[in-house]
């Protein structure tokens, strides 16, 4: 049945998405929502809660402020924290309940705005929606509201990353290694959407030559950073060697022609070699060797690195929000726990999230890749940073 | 990145001195903070303890991930389940089809068929007005061997008649049924955490040839229905009296509230009030005064004039701790605390009274995410989130009183005092670990 996970874990939602990439900007980002939802995104979600300060809190709704629609103590709780707290920006994020009653985030912002004269935010989220949308919402939020000024390109190819948050990609360094294989190329990394970038050096992000997309919640955003700076975008995430560097060239054809690039559509698979080392290959070419559970971009990514690096034929199967622009052909998207139940043992070989283990069989051999978003801080130990290095060892 | 903003002085809408603190609430509502401290637990781990049970949360994506993260921290997750409401079933309502249709699903696919399933549903299910009923009859016919029964995430209705943790500690117990009573058999109800074995209290009953039983006892579904057969139920923990009071009225199971006081009056008034009820000879207490008064005297004197934080995860009754503290000598200098329970009042009048300067802290307040977490000496905190926000790594790590209860438990806090001030414990891991006590993977 859809809409069931018996035996699996669920993923983040939307509201966490919003805060997760909202974090380090020096905003104040308001759940509205009661007392559950803090704890929960801070615990779970956010590995960056204990050693960083940021500025997530809740509204604390109560019944009676649902039933009465009471956005009048929303309004002054956040002008009175706003005014004290001086957040260079307010985000109010919707819950389930505020969804229910029909709550104008929006408006509450715009009033919130006038009382303080801090730029505020609404941002429609409802707790129903993967966190892959709240990321997508909250970057290109950030973007329409705070790259408006003319920019002058870099003298150096420069890049700025999209999309990258620790839901998708830990704190395991590996946001840090992408920085180090743009300069390893000759590129300057420029902004990064949103680690380790602040929200002045994000205001800068229309003076990159080329926009790397790390993942689905980062695509938004890129295309408005096309829309506004007519700056091109690749997507893709730069794991094992031949695909590093593939997208590294990919990022230069970019910023010369200036035309938009899904990386690991454009590598295409190296069959013949998948062909010769595998005999499930040689019985059905069409056959992947390997499922890939998890975030279509960094999957995907993933898939053509396995493919480039070990030969292994894989595909995709992708449980969140995405494009079709952003899977490869033969990837699936799978977003109830029975579609996976069937898929997964279609193929000798799953690489996913160690709460997937439990649809492998037995004679599955399996790859943990733990993903935040789906077993939070869990695996924070053993998630191993894949970017730029040979995937012989680490995956298969 | 962000920077540490630092202060000079402690915010006046989150610290408060108490001789200007306002009872019961020393702080205005608004916008709140979640400090990492989590020792303390939720629904999911106090359901956990019905043995043979099956737990089935009925929520949007962002209610489900600390619930079946709670799970899966404590190696639980072969015992919960989620069903997932999307905007199709607000907008199209189709809440009872999908709980039926989901319910059914999980159990068809579960490997092993529990006794009982715990059902939760969630605030949306309140502002659809759902029909329960009908959902429940449907269960119950189709799985004629399961038990069910409703429990609640519902944080959005905590400040209107029951808490959430009020209810689920009235569902906790919601499948035992009527029936004979065997009056040697006394319950202690309501408390997350066993008593400890230790405990006079404990001894009193047993010596007395009463069974003297919890859930935590319990290792089938059997032992766990067998205690509705008991002839009383014990409660020292106060959100428990809903559940007290319902046992009573279902089972007819009489109670009688034990405070969770630290005063030696108000706990020999009490245990002379289960003596009578029970026909037990009344205990010598005295030989406990001593043991308690040594203990006390042993940790004052290692800990001399060390600052103390408290906070209220620490016990339920944390004014009358700090005031038994104070008492002995020792120098408490910080409460961590947004509310205390009406039956602190008159703690709180006395502190107020002889220790004026003693500072009361907000643990959720905003501005506590930027206070100072840094002490310039040694500080002794009692609790998890005195030790986050007070910094220090000389802490006693127990929640919800550890089961340590009456003259017993100050006996062995006393002890844990000195153990925590001699020895450091490392912070950042132990406190952001939920559920203290349950299993944990983190």
């Amino acid at each position: 049945m859809r809409q069931v996970a018996g035996l699996i874990s669920t993923y983040s939602s939307d509201e966490f998405g919003i805060c997760s990439a909202l974090y380090e900007l020096g905003g104040m980002v308001v759940m509205h929502d009661a007392s559950g939802c803090n704890s929960t995104y801070t615990t779970h979600d956010e590995p960056r809660w204990y050693d960083m300060d940021s500025m997530i809190y809740i509204s604390a709704i109560s019944e009676m402020e649902a039933i009465m629609g009471d956005d009048e103590k929303l309004i002054r709780d956040l002008t009175e924290t706003a005014l004290e707290m001086k957040p260079k920006f307010v985000a109010v994020v919707g819950a389930p309940i505020p969804y229910m009653i029909g709550t104008d985030l929006p408006a509450i912002a715009a009033m919130t705005e006038q009382a303080t004269g801090i730029p505020c935010m609404g941002c429609g989220a409802n707790g129903m929606n993967y966190y892959t949308k709240g990321i997508s919402m909250a970057l290109e939020a950030v973007v329409r509201r705070f790259c408006t000024g003319p920019a002058k390109r870099t003298e150096i190819l420069s890049v700025n990353v999209l999309g990258a948050t620790p839901l998708d990609f830990s704190l395991n360094g590996s946001v840090d290694s992408i920085k180090d294989w743009l300069r390893e190329n000759g590129m300057v990394p420029g902004a990064c959407l949103a680690m380790g970038s602040t929200l002045e050096d994000i205001a800068q992000a229309g003076r990159a030559h080329v926009n790397l997309v790390v993942s689905y919640g980062g695509l938004a955003a890129a295309r408005c950073l096309k829309e506004r700076y007519r700056i091109p975008y690749v997507v893709g995430v730069p794991f094992g060697e031949k695909f590093s560097q593939a997208l590294a060239g990919m990022l230069r054809e970019a910023a010369a022609s200036g035309q938009d690039l899904v990386s690991y559509r454009r590598v295409g698979r190296d069959r013949e070699r998948c062909r010769a080392d595998s005999p499930l290959d040689r019985k059905n070419p069409d056959s992947p060797r390997l499922s890939l559970i998890g975030e279509s971009v960094f999957s995907a990514s993933l898939a053509a690195a396995v493919e480039l690096d070990r030969g292994i034929s894989a595909r995709v199967l992708c449980p969140l929000d995405t494009e079709d622009l952003l899977l490869r052909e033969g990837d699936l998207q799978t977003p109830e726990e029975d579609d996976l139940m069937a898929r997964i043992p279609e193929t000798e070989l799953v690489a996913a999230d160690p709460m997937y283990r439990v649809l492998c069989g037995e004679r599955q051999r399996f790859f943990s890749l733990p993903h935040e978003a789906f077993s939070g801080r869990i695996y924070d130990r053993v998630n191993p940073n894949l970017i730029n290095r040979k995937l012989e060892v680490s995956l298969c | 990145m962000l920077k540490r903003i630092q202060r000079e002085t402690d915010h006046p809408g989150a610290v408060v001195k108490i001789r200007e603190a306002s009872w019961p609430a020393p702080f205005q509502e608004g916008l709140e903070y979640s400090s990492p401290a989590r020792g303390t637990w939720n629904i999911v781990h106090t359901g956990m303890l019905i043995p043979e049970s099956h737990q089935i949360f009925v929520c949007a994506l962002g209610c489900l991930r600390g619930v079946v993260l709670t799970a899966a921290e404590m190696n639980a997750m072969d015992r919960y389940s989620s069903v997932i409401i999307r905007e199709e079933n607000v907008l199209d309502g189709t809440m009872e089809e999908l709980m039926i249709g989901g319910v059914t699903d999980v159990l068809e696919k579960l490997p092993y068929r529990p006794r009982a399933v715990l059902l939760f549903i969630s605030c949306q299910h309140f502002f659809l007005a759902y029909d329960q009923n009908q959902v429940f009859a449907a269960l119950r016919e189709r799985f004629p061997d399961i038990r069910f029964t409703d429990c609640y995430m519902i944080p959005t209705l905590r400040k209107s008649g029951l808490t959430p943790d009020q209810k689920m500690r009235m569902q906790l117990y919601s499948m035992l049924e009527d029936g004979p009573k065997d009056s040697r058999k006394i319950n202690l109800i309501g408390s997350n955490l066993p008593v400890s074995r230790s405990c006079e209290l404990v001894r009193m009953l047993e010596s007395g040839g009463y069974v003297f039983q919890s859930i935590h006892d319990c290792r089938t579904f059997e032992d766990y229905l067998a205690m509705g057969q008991a002839g009383m139920n014990l409660f020292y923990e106060p959100l428990a009296r809903i559940a007290a009071e319902d046992l009573e009225k279902r089972l007819h199971q009489p109670y009688l509230y034990l405070p969770f006081t630290f005063d030696d009056e108000e706990l020999s008034g009490a245990y002379r009030k289960l003596a009578g009820m029970l026909h037990l000879p009344e205990m010598d207490e005295e030989p406990l005064r001593k043991q308690k008064r040594e203990a006390l005297l042993a940790a004052r004197a290692l800990i001399k004039e060390t600052p103390i934080a408290v906070d209220y995860t620490l016990t339920f009754r944390i004014l009358s701790l700090v005031r038994l503290l104070l008492t002995y000598g020792f120098r408490v200098t910080e409460i961590y605390a947004d509310t205390f329970l009406p039956e602190e009042k008159e703690d709180f009048l006395w502190i107020r009274e002889n220790f004026p300067e003693i500072r009361i802290s907000s643990c959720v307040r905003p501005w506590m995410r930027f206070q100072e977490r840094e002490r310039e000496e040694k500080v002794l905190a009692l609790g998890q989130k005195a030790a986050y926000f007070t910094g220090t790594d000389y802490f006693v790590n127990i929640v919800e009183s550890g089961g340590l209860y009456g003259y017993d438990g100050v006996v062995q806090l006393a002890g844990l005092m000195q153990e925590a001030f001699l020895h450091r414990k490392d912070r950042k891991t132990v406190i952001q670990r939920k559920g203290l006590g349950c299993e944990s993977c983190i």
